[in-house]
C-alpha cells in the first residue's frame, strides 16, 4: 500500500470538500477498497471516510423509501419495510458476501465496488485493460467461467459482482448524487456503464461526486411479490455464476407486470427489459417465461468457459417466475 | 483518537495504512485474533466492532477510531474462566488445529445476538416473520464467513447449538 491520509467527514459538505483533492477517494466500509489498496491494484492520496454520515432509512411523501448511502448492507436487509415491500432486495443482500462483510459494507460502497475478475487483481501476472488501459485482457482466452456474456467488449469481460444492485435495477431504484456542480439523480440501471473500449470507466460518476442515497420507488404488487435467486459454485459466501431478481403481478391469469434483472452476466446489473416487454399480457406459463428469457439473450456473446450461463439464465429466470406465479395463484 | 479494545483505550496508529488486525497483533500483542487470508475470504480475523462482527483485516484501524472492539482475549470471564462457547468447542471437538477458532467464537457470539434480534438470513423461509429458531441450517448459513480448513464444521455447529440451546433454556 502506498501511504495515504485519512479523514473522517462529519457532514456532506465536508466530505465534498475533502474529496475534491487529487487522488482522494471516499471510503464506506472499505471491504473492496482496502483490499484493492493492499494489492496495489488501486492507490489513493487521501481516504475520506463517509461511513459516519447520516445512515437513515425513511419513507418520503409518495411512499418511496429513501436509504442513506451509509446504511450498512445488514441493516438494509433486516429493515421491516424492505422485507415486506421489496423482498427481492432483502434476499439479494442476504445472498451477498458473509455476515461480517454485510455488517461493514455500506449501500454506497456496494454500488461503487469495482467490476472485477481475478486477472484484474493479478498485478504481477496478468494483463488487464481495466487496471492498465491498453495492456490487453488475459480473461478473454483464459479461465472465464465467471465472466460476462452480455454487453461485453473486446477489451473487458469482467462482471459487476453486487447482488444488491441486481435487485435495485429490477426495482428501478434511483441513485442520489451530490458533487461540485450540485445534486442530481441517476437510475441505478444507468449508473454503471458497459466496458466498450474504456473498461477502466465503470460508472457515470463525475470527479468529486458521491452517492448520498438510493430511492426505492413506491412498491407495486410486482415489487412486493418478488424473489432473488443466486446460482453459485458453493451454497454460501461465493459470487454468482448467474443470479435473477424478479417480481411478478398476474391478473386474471395474464402477466400485468414483470420485473427482471440479471446478475453475473455483465459489467453492470442487467435489467432484462426485452424479457419484461415480451411477457406483458401473456399467460404466466413456463413456456412463456423460457422464451422471454431466450429473447433477452439473443445477443449473448459467450466465451469458451461460460457458455453454460445462457441456459442457466433461462432456466433460473423461468424457475423464479414460475415460483412467483404460483404464490400469486 | 483512541480505540477501546477489551475495555482499555489505545491510540490510533499514526500510519493510516495499519489494519485493525495488524494493530491488534503487531502493536498490542493481542495475537488471539488470527491472520488468515488477509483479504476477507476466511473469517479468521473476526472481531466485534461496537458489538457487531466484522473482519479486522479489511478494517483500517483509523476506521475504528472512537469505537469499541472486543477480541477473543476479551471473551473470558472476569475470573479468567473460558467463555461458555469456548468450553462447548472443546466438548464437541469444534477444532483440530485451532487456528480459525478465535474467529469462529467471536463470529458465533455476535451471530447469537443477530438471531435473538430476529434478523433474517439467506435460508430464512419467511422473510417477514424472521428465522424459525436456531436450526442447523440457519447456523451453517450464518457461519459461512468462517472457514475451517481442518473440517471441524460439524463440531462447530454442535458447539454453537449447545450455546444457543442454553440461552433459550
Amino acid at each position: 500500500m502506498t501511504p495515504f491520509a485519512f479523514h473522517v467527514a462529519r457532514d456532506c459538505a465536508e466530505a465534498l470538500s475533502l474529496g475534491a483533492a487529487s487522488g482522494a477517494r471516499f471510503i464506506g466500509g472499505g471491504t473492496n477498497l482496502v483490499d484493492l489498496l493492499r494489492q496495489n491494484v488501486e492507490s489513493a492520496s487521501k481516504l475520506v471516510d463517509v461511513s459516519r454520515l447520516a445512515a437513515n432509512i425513511h419513507e418520503v411523501g409518495n411512499g418511496a423509501l429513501l436509504v442513506d448511502a451509509s446504511v450498512k448492507n445488514s441493516a438494509l436487509a433486516a429493515h421491516p419495510m424492505v422485507r415486506g415491500r421489496y423482498p427481492m432486495l432483502s434476499r439479494a443482500l442476504l445472498a451477498g458476501a458473509s455476515a461480517q462483510i454485510r455488517n461493514m459494507a455500506t449501500v454506497g460502497g456496494n454500488i461503487m465496488q469495482r467490476t472485477r475478475c481475478a486477472y484484474f487483481y493479478d498485478v504481477d501476472g496478468a494483463r488487464c485493460n481495466k487496471r492498465q488501459p491498453g495492456s490487453g485482457c488475459d480473461a478473454i482466452g483464459g479461465f472465464n467461467r465467471y465472466h460476462a456474456i452480455l454487453g461485453v467488449s473486446n477489451d473487458c469481460v469482467a462482471t459487476h459482482p453486487s447482488d444488491m444492485c441486481v435487485a435495485l435495477a429490477a426495482l428501478a431504484a434511483l441513485v442520489h448524487l451530490v458533487g461540485p456542480e450540485g445534486e442530481r439523480t441517476v437510475p441505478l440501471a444507468e449508473f454503471h456503464v458497459l466496458p466498450g473500449a474504456s473498461p477502466q470507466i465503470e460508472t457515470v460518476l463525475r470527479p468529486g461526486e458521491m452517492i448520498t442515497a438510493i430511492e426505492l420507488p413506491p412498491a407495486t404488487p410486482a415489487m412486493a411479490n418478488s424473489e432473488y435467486r443466486k446460482v453459485r459454485d458453493r451454497s454460501s459466501y461465493a459470487f454468482a455464476l448467474v443470479s435473477v431478481a424478479a417480481g411478478l403481478e398476474v391478473v386474471g391469469g395474464k402477466i400485468a407486470e414483470a420485473r427482471i434483472a440479471l446478475g453475473g452476466v455483465a459489467a453492470k446489473p442487467w435489467r432484462a427489459t426485452r424479457a419484461e416487454a415480451a411477457l406483458r399480457g401473456l399467460p404466466a406459463t413456463r413456456a412463456n417465461f423460457l422464451s422471454a428469457a431466450e429473447e433477452e439473450l439473443t445477443k449473448a456473446q459467450p466465451l469458451e468457459g461460460n457458455a453454460f450461463k445462457i441456459g442457466l439464465v433461462q432456466r433460473t429466470t423461468a424457475a423464479v417466475l414460475e415460483s412467483l406465479a404460483g404464490e400469486r395463484a | 483518537m483512541t480505540i477501546t479494545i477489551n475495555g482499555s483505550d489505545y491510540a490510533v496508529p499514526y500510519d493510516s495504512r495499519v489494519s485493525l488486525l495488524d494493530m491488534l497483533r503487531e502493536r498490542l500483542s493481542l495475537t488471539g485474533t488470527k491472520l488468515g487470508c488477509n483479504q476477507g475470504a476466511c473469517g479468521a480475523c473476526t472481531v466485534l466492532l461496537d458489538g457487531e462482527r466484522v473482519l479486522s483485516c479489511l478494517t483500517l484501524a483509523a476506521q475504528a477510531d472512537g469505537r469499541d472492539v472486543l477480541t477473543i482475549e476479551g471473551m473470558q470471564g472476569a475470573d479468567g474462566s473460558l467463555h461458555p462457547l469456548q468450553k462447548a468447542f472443546i466438548e464437541h471437538d469444534g477444532l483440530q488445529c485451532g487456528y480459525c477458532t478465535p474467529g469462529q467464537i467471536c463470529s458465533a457470539v455476535a451471530m447469537a445476538r443477530e438471531l435473538r434480534r430476529g434478523d433474517p438470513s439467506h435460508v430464512t423461509a419467511n422473510l417477514a416473520a424472521g428465522p424459525d429458531g436456531p436450526t442447523r441450517e440457519e447456523i451453517r448459513e450464518r457461519m459461512s464467513g468462517n472457514l475451517c480448513r481442518c473440517g471441524a464444521h460439524n463440531g462447530i455447529v454442535e458447539a454453537i447449538e449447545e450455546m444457543l440451546g442454553r440461552e433459550a433454556a
